[in-house]
């Protein structure tokens, strides 16, 4: 019971970041039709801002202001940085290539992402960069929390999940009560006809780049500030993302937080669980093989929702109009 | 170089055939009603050279390699030249013919190389005539990709590409925890440790030694890796040519008109799937043999993006393209490697970028002396401010020119390099007499940035090279060099 307790709170943790992550995905090619894989590579880039602006503040050891604001400063620099790179990626990269085949921003996109983590790879190195927190003064936020059962939940979790489902409130808000947030559906539901309507289609796709980006920077901060970053992170968490957006159903907001979620879990329960599967008293994975693993449950996940629910959990169909 | 289209259309003198059936008399003669190419009546000449003219002049020319190098190294790169354009071909059958984003490509690569090691080495004793093995890797690797594509096949271009994506990822795990196999297999894959001691290639059990007796490239394999292309060259090509090839294109510029006019579009899909794994596991073996080893990280994204970026440099769509491009991209890599070679291209490529972007008028050689002068002028009084500012020893016969500091700040690299991006992007934004004056401090710019930062570090910059290529190519020209434009129907 107190390893599925603490299975289970990893996996929110991990979840909600990945949530965040698919929320970008699924902004962009809600507008777009456009599958961003340069995201991925946004993310990592967020960690790294904020890894860089808590050193400005004087590092996890020396802080120059509260622990709190310090970490509200790093997470609001990565969004803003973020945002600033995805605009500057739409821009240049994607909107040369709106009218052409659907192929080449895809091709486009790749090559942003490359461009991207090789860039970071050339001025910052390879190596992996730790926030550190565990050496702020105390250690408040690995070593508080409260506990279910024996199983302790430390607060950096408590603000990992909380911050993300903040975000995700205030994105709901923003698309579904505010006018540009409606700008944003009518353009996702028909890109001419809202144009007709007098929506500035250049002005809604780069407000949801603003939007997905900056959402991706905060996952970034919230991803570091538990587990150590590296460049090539953003490879691997965009794969997770956008399974998670298509898992969610592409397109779909609510799907995507779903999504995340459902990814998160299913990374969690197959690393602890996994070797324990017995069938007919022949074990099936090697003991103590878990995490090793995961990226196998989650392809069959996907390729499961590729036959029998393509369109995701909370997608609509895609039907065709000749 | 007349691809894809094969039949060029006749002339105004040509006999009047009858209409026949499954020509489409408006498709047919789509490149005529393009705009007249820029280099015209040659361009039109050399599309009319036959085919089998143009391979034979480039296989014959490719033969002379031991003539002009005896240097190993460069032979070996020579042979993974041809094991890229190989993998560029078979890329090309899916991409460029068939019109899907197949970003597992790479994985079938790995399941030819996989395969052949476990065939042909110690590890699980078995030694197999190679000309048994090759064919059955070809074969599986054939199959894996029909798999693959059986989940996806009705599926759009985005959802293909997270499947195939995910499955080199997929690929990428099992290799590297294979040394720990599901259902007490034990070891298959040899872990991050990849196989070692892979047989060389045999012929009925004569082996070809990979290399000779001073350690040096064994010439041979680069013959082998040169015959397999050919065949498979002619092989894709009559595929191209037949029923199959032309409903591939169909489907590709229409899949529902495709469909409509009673073709099996899904069947076509997993066969273009299935063609390019086949060559993607045929180069696989062969690889695999030289290298007597394979290991898990060869056979990941660096390696899919390098192969995508030759088929799109190339041309999607058109053989002599794709081969063109890994015949640019994969020396040029190799070139990077070397920090005087490095400079020499950037040089070179500065130039050529200049030729092209201002053609032959007078406002080349102003910009070119405007860019030396300003060379020279900030190197002197950079120098004169502090003689440490120049002091650095890179910067090799460009030294002179370019400010090279003796030691570099760290702020330094990061703040030039990005604001060099930053200036290039705002560069593209400005027209006319704005954009000529600030282009000549952009390039300064550039090159300071490439002496300082980027030699040093080739790895990276390798990549980062790759990348610019395919973003501004997909912006540019995304037919590449020899890539015909899509018949846009509306």
């Amino acid at each position: 019971m107190d390893k599925f307790v603490a299975l289970t709170v990893d996996g929110l943790t991990l979840g909600s970041v990945y949530a965040l992550i698919a929320l970008g995905y699924t902004l962009v090619y809600g507008v777009l039709k456009l599958l961003n894989f340069a995201h991925g590579d946004v993310f990592m880039v967020g960690s790294y801002i904020g890894f860089g602006t808590l050193n400005l503040l004087g590092g996890a050891t020396d802080l120059a202001v509260p622990l709190w604001s310090a970490l509200v400063l790093i997470t609001l620099a990565a969004m803003a940085g973020c945002a600033l790179l995805g605009v500057v990626i739409e821009r240049f990269a994607y909107r040369p290539l709106r009218d052409a085949p659907r192929i080449a921003p895809l091709i486009s996109a790749l090559g942003v992402s490359f461009f991207l983590a090789y860039s970071m790879q050339l001025l910052f190195g390879a190596q992996y960069r730790d926030y550190n927190l565990f050496a702020v003064p105390g250690n408040p936020l690995f070593l508080k929390g409260f506990h279910i059962g024996t199983v302790n939940v430390s607060l950096v979790r408590i603000v990992i999940v909380a911050s993300a489902f903040l975000l995700m409130v205030v994105l709901w808000y923003l698309v579904n009560k505010t006018r540009t947030g409606k700008a944003m559906r009518a353009t996702s539901f028909d890109r001419e006809a809202a144009a007709m309507m007098g929506i500035d289609i250049d002005r809604v796709i780069v407000f949801t780049f603003v939007l997905g980006s900056a959402l991706a920077g905060a996952a970034g901060v919230l991803f570091a500030i538990r587990v150590p970053t590296q460049v090539s992170l953003g490879f691997i968490a965009g794969l997770k993302g956008f399974t998670a957006a298509v898992i969610g159903g592409i397109g779909s907001v609510p799907g995507a937080m779903v999504g995340g979620l459902i990814l998160g879990f299913a990374e969690s329960y197959s690393a602890g669980y996994i070797d324990t599967i017995h069938i007919g008293g022949f074990r099936i994975w090697p003991e103590a093989s878990g995490t090793r693993w995961t990226d196998l449950v989650i392809f069959v996940l996907l390729i499961a929702f590729m036959i029998f629910r393509p369109q995701g959990l909370l997608g609509r169909p895609d039907i065709k109009k000749v | 170089m007349s691809d894809s289209t094969p039949e060029y259309p006749p002339g105004p003198d040509a006999p009047v055939t009858a209409p026949a059936i499954g020509h489409d008399e408006w498709v047919a003669r789509h490149v005529e009603r393009r705009l007249p190419p820029r280099l015209g009546v040659y361009e039109q000449r050399l599309r009319q050279v036959p085919w089998w003219l143009w391979l034979m002049l480039a296989v014959g020319v490719a033969c002379l390699l031991p003539v002009f190098t005896s240097s190993g190294y460069w032979r070996r790169v020579g042979f993974e030249t041809v094991i890229y354009a190989l993998l560029a071909l078979g890329l090309n059958v899916v991409v460029g013919w068939g019109g899907l984003l197949d970003l597992g490509y790479v994985a079938f690569f790995g399941v030819g190389a996989y395969g052949y090691a476990l065939l042909d080495s110690p590890h699980y004793g078995i030694h197999m005539w190679a000309l048994v093995s090759i064919p059955i890797m070809v074969v599986v690797g054939a199959l894996v990709g029909f798999l693959l594509g059986l989940p996806s096949r009705r599926l759009s271009g985005d959802y293909l590409a997270i499947v195939t994506l995910f499955f080199l990822q997929l690929f990428q795990t099992l290799a590297t925890n294979g040394d720990q196999f599901l259902f007490g297999a034990g070891n298959v894959t040899g872990g991050a440790n990849g196989l070692l001691n892979v047989d060389p290639i045999d012929f009925f059990g004569h082996e070809i030694a990979v290399s000779t007796s001073s350690g040096e490239f064994a010439i041979a394999y680069y013959f082998i890796a040169l015959g397999i292309f050919l065949l498979v060259f002619v092989a894709l090509r009559f595929v191209n040519e037949s029923r199959v090839g032309r409903a591939w294109r169909a489907q590709r510029e229409d899949p529902l008109a495709a469909e409509v006019m009673g073709m099996p579009v899904s069947w076509l899909k997993l066969l273009s799937f299935a063609f390019g794994a086949a060559v993607a596991a045929l180069s696989g073996t062969v690889f695999a043999a030289l290298n007597a080893s394979v290991f898990p990280l060869t056979f990941y994204f660096v390696t899919l993006i390098t192969v995508y970026t030759m088929v799109i440099l190339g041309g999607q769509g058109s053989q002599f393209g794709v081969v063109l491009g890994a015949a640019i991209i994969w020396p040029l890599l190799e070139l990077l490697r070397s920090p005087d070679d490095a400079r020499v291209i950037f040089y070179l490529l500065l130039g050529l970028g200049l030729l092209l972007g201002l053609r032959l008028s007078w406002k080349l050689p102003a910009v070119a002396a405007a860019l030396i002068g300003l060379g020279f002028a900030a190197h002197a009084v950079a120098g004169a401010i502090r003689d440490s500012w120049t002091a650095g020893s890179a910067g090799g016969w460009a030294s002179g020119w370019v400010i090279v500091p003796e030691h570099l700040a760290s702020w330094i690299p990061p703040v030039a390099y990005i604001g060099l991006i930053g200036a290039a992007l705002g560069l593209t934004l400005v027209r006319g007499w704005a954009r000529l004056v600030l282009v000549v401090p952009v390039l300064y710019l550039a090159a300071f940035v490439w002496e300082n930062v980027m030699l040093a570090k080739p790895e990276p910059t390798r990549y980062i090279v790759i990348g610019l290529v395919l973003v501004s190519l997909m912006i540019v020209r995304p037919n590449g060099l020899l890539g015909e434009r899509r018949v846009e129907i509306v």
